[in-house]
């Protein structure tokens, strides 16, 4: 009895007091709300938002509805994520493998670059990419070209922008193919375990990923046009590139400090698994017989993908919440849109602020439900 | 088969392949650092991407003149186990040479040698090419103190040498006071702390003029905002880690629903929300200063991380310390507070550490709330009209800055992590 009351007490009192908090701000919002003649709601949403977005992946301007608007700031929020998310990746595992070359120029170089953009402020690396580095490149009508189609210039990077005719059946003829790997797989993994022959299955693969959509090209059935960017005189000084695909500098500025800052910390997991992974795995790897290849694919990386997964979750989930940082340059994403103009349209500070962190508690457990599923799914099998 | 050996050294001949080799691999450097310096181009008559490629090729074949496993040159031995060891590793050290060579002269011609620090004024500048110190030298002040007024700056100062002498006042601590030293650290600094901002830096008493936290800023705001972060994230992140790991379950489902809330949303949605939601909160005749609000949600913003990194460190402990403490009669306070947390502590040092830098890194998001620290002065000044155009040299100068704050702060912790290891 005695044990019993000293475990309710704490807690009850725990409970008593977040009640207390939360009640104490709820009563004095009413009260606030009551006083300012505003009520609560989210009707708000399918009133129409009469402002424009600079760069919206959809089509809308002012007369369709705050909803509308959210949803542009969510898609650029989630293109500038998955962007810096794909070359934090690929900088941070390079720059990660390079701390460990046996080569002492490129091991400190690789050090030196971790050292430097992971104690300068993100802040910091967004404002210089935009507001100094971007703004040096050259007007429209002075650029040369970048890889013969492609124009950097100060107003954004103009590339060539693609016309599918039927993209679905490419689609269709790609998803195909990953069936049919899987297909392919399974059965020589079978076959190995039954009969010992190996198929060679990472040529089928890349060939089957190359046959299914050259079919659809060579029948026809799927068109494919390129658009490119075509110097256009807008006024007697002003000059843009017309046709193509532009990207904004904005997003350039974004995606370059993210991914430039992330893949610090990201070459830091790297660096932790692989040096993790004992060296005896290693040897007795290549004591066995397994090519050098054999044991990176087979040994090493097993191992250390274990290691390196959790922390890199981490940083994924920071930079998809870093990316908010974008309001600070004015690139429309889900804070600039939403907790920015649309608050400052509306006055409805409640709805909007709780609306937007609920959108990244939302986009953060997605990511780690996502990583952990695929981190179970590597995770050792314990007998 | 004699031929495709030729590059390739034996012990016999290796004095002659090391002198061709180095003269090549010199050659090679040379030609870039004539390129780089005088823009000078011997090569030009040959087709344009074999000149271009061209050092690189006679540095490459240099080194593998000069690849050999043993030569008993101690200096060729470790150039070749270290840059030299493949074809591919030799290409990537010419390329990382001559990227220095091509990018430090430009770099340090713009940051040094054509760069200004006279005068006041922009004309000063209007003369070179290179950087515009003047720039840094004239705002300064403002970077430093924000737009607190000139004369007061006096005030900042002694209250910073106020806030470092009691920060050392620990070290001085013997005998008997030694146990009072935690005591010290967690409850009475922070309240010095805060009288000492309060009456120096605020005023308003003591003759003192009353200076409005609008007017706060520079790096000063950055050090004020950080230091009452760290200070008191730390507790609160303590109790929430205990929080998680307790065996009562509504402790513990509050504790979880609160760490995981805060680490799923961004920072600036928090400042946003100190700003424009939480006043709405609060009773209408209440007031609280923004830059109190905007403490508050680094505070309990941080905490939620800190929680997480001391939850790791607790749950490391092998759990014989937990059933040791426990059969010497301890309860749960004395368990926590004598055996589990010290040593959990030691464990996280780096977590924590890294914690901190974030939080340090994070102070100039407070500028969604119109406060402006180190980077929100730059912005400012930047788009002064008298001084348009100097955004580079504000950034490099913040980013030194922050870079040498950040750089000093890992370094001490690493130095105590050291100190604090105890084998095990």
């Amino acid at each position: 009895m005695n044990h019993r009351i000293k475990s309710i007490i704490p807690q009850l009192l725990t409970l008593l007091f977040v009640v207390a908090v939360i009640g104490f701000f709820t009563i004095n919002a009413q009260l606030n709300m009551d006083e300012r003649g505003i009520d609560f709601g989210y009707g708000f949403l399918s009133q129409e938002s009469s402002f424009d977005v600079q760069f919206s992946l959809i089509e809308y301007d002012g007369s369709h509805s705050y909803a509308k608007a959210y949803l542009v700031g969510l898609l650029n929020t989630i293109l500038v994520s998955v962007l810096g998310i794909i070359f934090c990746t690929i900088i941070g595992v390079i720059v990660g493998i390079a701390r460990l070359s046996p080569n002492y120029l490129i091991r400190n170089t690789a050090a030196w670059y971790v050292e430097f953009f992971r104690n300068v402020p993100l802040l910091l690396q967004i404002f210089f990419w935009y507001y100094a580095a971007l703004r040096a490149l050259p007007l429209p009508e002075n650029t040369e070209a970048l890889f013969g189609v492609t124009y950097l210039t100060v107003k954004g990077y103009y590339i060539p922008r693609l016309i599918w005719e039927n993209f679905d059946i490419l689609v269709y003829s790609i998803l195909a193919a990953v069936i049919s790997i899987i297909f392919i797989r399974n059965y020589a993994r079978k076959l190995q375990e039954e009969k010992g022959q190996q198929l060679p299955v990472l040529l089928i693969s890349v060939g089957l990923l190359f046959i299914f959509p050259a079919i659809t090209f060579v029948t026809g059935m799927v068109q494919l046009e390129v658009a490119l960017p075509v110097l256009k005189q807008l006024s007697k000084t002003s000059f843009i590139y017309a046709e193509g695909l532009s990207v904004p500098p904005e997003l350039l500025a974004l995606v370059l400090a993210l991914s430039l800052y992330t893949a610090t910390f990201v070459a830091e997991c790297v660096r932790a698994g692989v040096q993790g992974v004992s060296k005896g795995q290693k040897e007795a790897a290549a004591s066995i017989g397994l090519t050098p290849n054999q044991i990176l694919k087979l040994v090493i990386m097993p191992q250390a993908l274990r290691i390196i997964i959790p922390p890199t979750t981490n940083q994924y989930l920071n930079l998809t919440k870093n990316s908010s940082l974008a309001a600070a340059i004015a690139y429309p994403d889900l804070v600039l849109i939403f907790a920015g103009t649309a608050l400052m349209q509306t006055g409805r500070a409640i709805e909007i602020v709780s609306i937007t962190m609920l959108t990244y508690l939302t986009l953060s457990l997605a990511i780690s439900l996502l990583m952990n599923w695929y981190n179970k799914k590597i995770a050792i099998k314990e007998k | 088969m004699k031929n495709i050996n030729i590059l390739k050294p034996t012990n016999a001949n290796f004095q002659t392949y090391l002198y061709i080799g180095s003269g090549f691999i010199l050659i090679g450097i040379f030609d870039v650092f004539l390129r780089s310096f005088f823009n000078l181009n011997f090569s030009t008559f040959l087709p344009d991407i074999l000149n271009f490629f061209l050092p690189l090729i006679i540095g490459l074949i240099g080194f593998q003149m000069i690849r050999l496993e043993y030569s008993g040159n101690r200096l060729v031995d470790k150039i070749n186990q270290s840059v030299n060891n493949n074809t591919f590793n030799a290409g990537l050290t010419l390329v990382i040479i001559f990227l220095t060579l091509l990018v430090i002269p430009p770099a340090l011609n713009w940051m040094i040698f054509e760069a200004t620090i006279s005068g006041n004024t922009k004309e000063a500048c209007a003369a070179t090419e290179g950087a515009c110190w003047t720039y840094i030298k004239v705002w300064f002040r403002r970077f430093m103190y924000g737009m607190y007024p000139n004369d007061f700056h006096w005030r900042i100062n002694t209250a910073f040498i106020f806030l470092i002498g009691f920060a050392f006042v620990g070290y001085f601590m013997r005998g008997k006071l030694k146990n009072y030293i935690t005591f010290y650290y967690a409850i009475l600094y922070p309240i010095i702390a805060f009288i000492i901002i309060n009456f120096l830096i605020s005023g308003g008493s003591f003759g003192l003029e009353w200076v409005e936290t609008n007017a706060w800023g520079g790096l000063s705001l950055t050090f004020i905002v950080s230091f009452f972060g760290l200070i008191f994230c730390f507790p609160l992140g303590m109790i929430l880690a205990l929080g998680r790991r307790s065996e009562l379950p509504v402790i513990r489902y509050i504790s979880i629903g609160y760490i995981e809330f805060w680490r799923g949303v961004p920072l600036i949605t928090v400042l946003f929300m100190s700003s424009v939601m939480f006043p709405m909160f609060l009773p209408s005749d209440a007031f609280v200063d923004k830059l109190i609000r905007v403490i508050a949600a680094i505070i309990l913003f941080e905490a939620a991380y800190v929680a997480e990194v001391i939850r790791g460190g607790l749950q490391a402990l092998p759990r014989g310390q937990y059933d040791a403490a426990k059969s010497l009669g301890m309860g749960y306070w004395k368990m926590q507070i004598f055996v589990i947390l010290p040593q959990a502590l030691k464990l996280v040092i780096p977590g924590i550490a890294n914690t901190f830098l974030a939080l340090v890194k994070d102070t100039p998001l407070i500028f969604v709330v119109g406060l402006s620290e180190v980077v929100g002065m730059l912005q400012m000044a930047k788009t002064n009209p008298k001084w348009l155009g100097y955004a580079m040299e504000g950034y490099i100068f913040a980013s030194i800055l922050f870079w040498i704050i950040c750089y000093a702060m890992s370094k001490y912790s690493q130095y105590l992590e050291l100190k604090y290891k105890t084998e095990r």
